[in-house]
């Protein structure tokens, strides 16, 4: 599902960022049904051709005995086809436990694990969500990199997913 | 319901019988996977396997699992655990250790007709070979080199393609696109192949499952191009029926060649 986005330019830097920080806040809706398991969620980085750069965010139930959490990751399915079936969970600095219903936030360096050194073009932040005994839901913020001054932007979620907002700083 | 048999009986009403090339007994035969696509270190396939007009509801025949080979990603043979046959259905376990794709297989080959004998018909089977034994006196001898392919695909984490070579005999199917990698909106190709060749020509029914829900079973009648290539469009997410078949008459001694082909292949949404 694409969601429109908001760019808001709020600061505009002369010289390029020689380094540069990305902040994404992620809110988990909290749902009145009647079996509720906290969502998995991936946040990953796409290319204009739609090819997955790197996997920045895995949240799975990572603590399940002989590794059975991972048994259903293919339900995060685009994020499985692009890049999640490629990657060997659990992976260091990407995955870690689902997230109860409220805001998380997540920070990522340029050059740094797993950000990495993204090469200057247009990107998508995509940020998929899945739950058992639920729905699915996928949130696409586009953005451009490196950023010139700090920017925000955002996209909204209907079911799974609320509020997602990426803060781009040089 | 009748869908098939109705589609026949107007076939030949409006003389379009050569154009159908399965008889009207034909039901469809499939082999239904639990789900395409898994992950982990280790996962099993649950697979259903039966013969039916409605998709995919049991309400025809099991299959004999006789014939019925897995082939691993790397190209070995997986022994499926076999849970058993009803009258509707045959069940069997697939388990997934190796990280890549599996082919699932029901496939059988070989030649079978007719001759008569002092006024008698008598039913024949056996190989090119055993042709020669066919008694001197007989009569009206009509033989086909049969070839039967029931499919489907799963895959344990990242696609690969060891497992999709074309044996070389019989119609064959080499998906283009990953069958793990098949979704509704998504064009997806595949390439056919008649004893290990491009087919062009050929005629292909690509059917959504859940036919009983619907008053028509609305297949998409594809045709091959030059390289035995064709493109499937699924509209929405699903478990997806193909099939094809090849038929040439025998003359001048020569049997027949008969060849037919069926796969499900799994659409997601994205």
């Amino acid at each position: 599902m694409r969601k429109s986005i908001v760019l808001v330019a709020t600061g505009l830097i002369a010289t390029p960022a020689v380094a540069g920080q990305m902040n994404v806040s992620v809110e988990i809706p909290r749902l009145r049904v009647a079996e509720y398991h906290k969502p998995y969620v991936a946040i990953w980085i796409e290319n204009e051709t739609g090819e997955a750069v790197t996997t920045l965010d895995v949240r799975y139930d990572i603590d399940m005995r002989n590794g059975e959490g991972t048994k259903w990751l293919p339900e995060l399915r685009t994020w499985w086809r692009r890049a999640g079936r490629a990657l060997k969970m659990p992976a260091d600095g990407v995955s870690g436990p689902t997230q109860a219903p409220g805001r998380y936030n997540l920070v990522f360096k340029d050059s740094a694990r797993p950000l990495g050194k993204l090469a200057p073009g247009a990107y998508k932040l995509r940020i998929e969500a899945a739950r058992e005994v639920g729905g699915r839901e996928l949130v696409t913020v586009p953005f451009q990199w490196p950023p010139r001054g700090s920017q925000t932007a955002s996209g909204q979620g209907q079911t799974e997913l609320g509020a997602v907002t990426l803060t781009l700083k040089p | 319901m009748f869908a098939r048999t109705s589609l026949i009986a107007a076939g030949l009403a409006l003389g379009l019988s050569a154009f159908i090339s399965t008889p009207a007994e034909a039901h469809r035969r499939w082999l239904l996977p639990s789900m395409t696509v898994f992950s982990g270190e280790s996962a099993t396939a649950a697979v259903d396997a039966a013969s039916s007009n409605q998709l995919f509801v049991f309400e025809h025949r099991g299959m004999a699992l006789d014939n019925l080979t897995v082939t691993g990603p790397d190209g070995q043979p997986v022994q499926p655990k076999i849970i058993g046959s009803s009258d509707l259905r045959s069940a069997f376990d697939v388990p997934l250790t190796k990280q890549g794709t599996y082919r699932i297989a029901v496939a059988s080959s070989g030649l079978m007709g007719s001759y008569e004998l002092n006024g008698q018909r008598q039913r024949w089977r056996g190989t090119k070979e055993e042709l020669a034994n066919i008694p001197a006196g007989a009569t009206n001898v009509q033989v086909s080199d049969n070839s039967s392919r029931t499919e489907t695909f799963v895959t344990l984490g990242a696609p690969n393609d060891t497992a999709l070579k074309p044996t070389g005999r019989g119609l064959e199917m080499v998906p283009l696109t990953p069958p793990s990698d098949l979704a509704a909106g998504e064009p997806a190709k595949v390439r056919f192949l008649l004893d290990g060749k491009p087919v062009g020509d050929l005629k292909v029914e690509f059917i959504e499952g859940g036919t009983r829900y619907r008053n028509a079973d609305d297949a998409q009648d594809l045709v091959t191009d030059a390289k035995g290539e064709l493109t499937l469009n699924a509209k929405q997410a699903g478990m997806y029926y193909l099939e094809a078949s090849h038929a040439v008459e025998g003359k001048d001694g020569q049997p027949g060649r008969r060849a037919s082909y069926a796969a499900v292949l799994e659409f997601l949404p994205l």
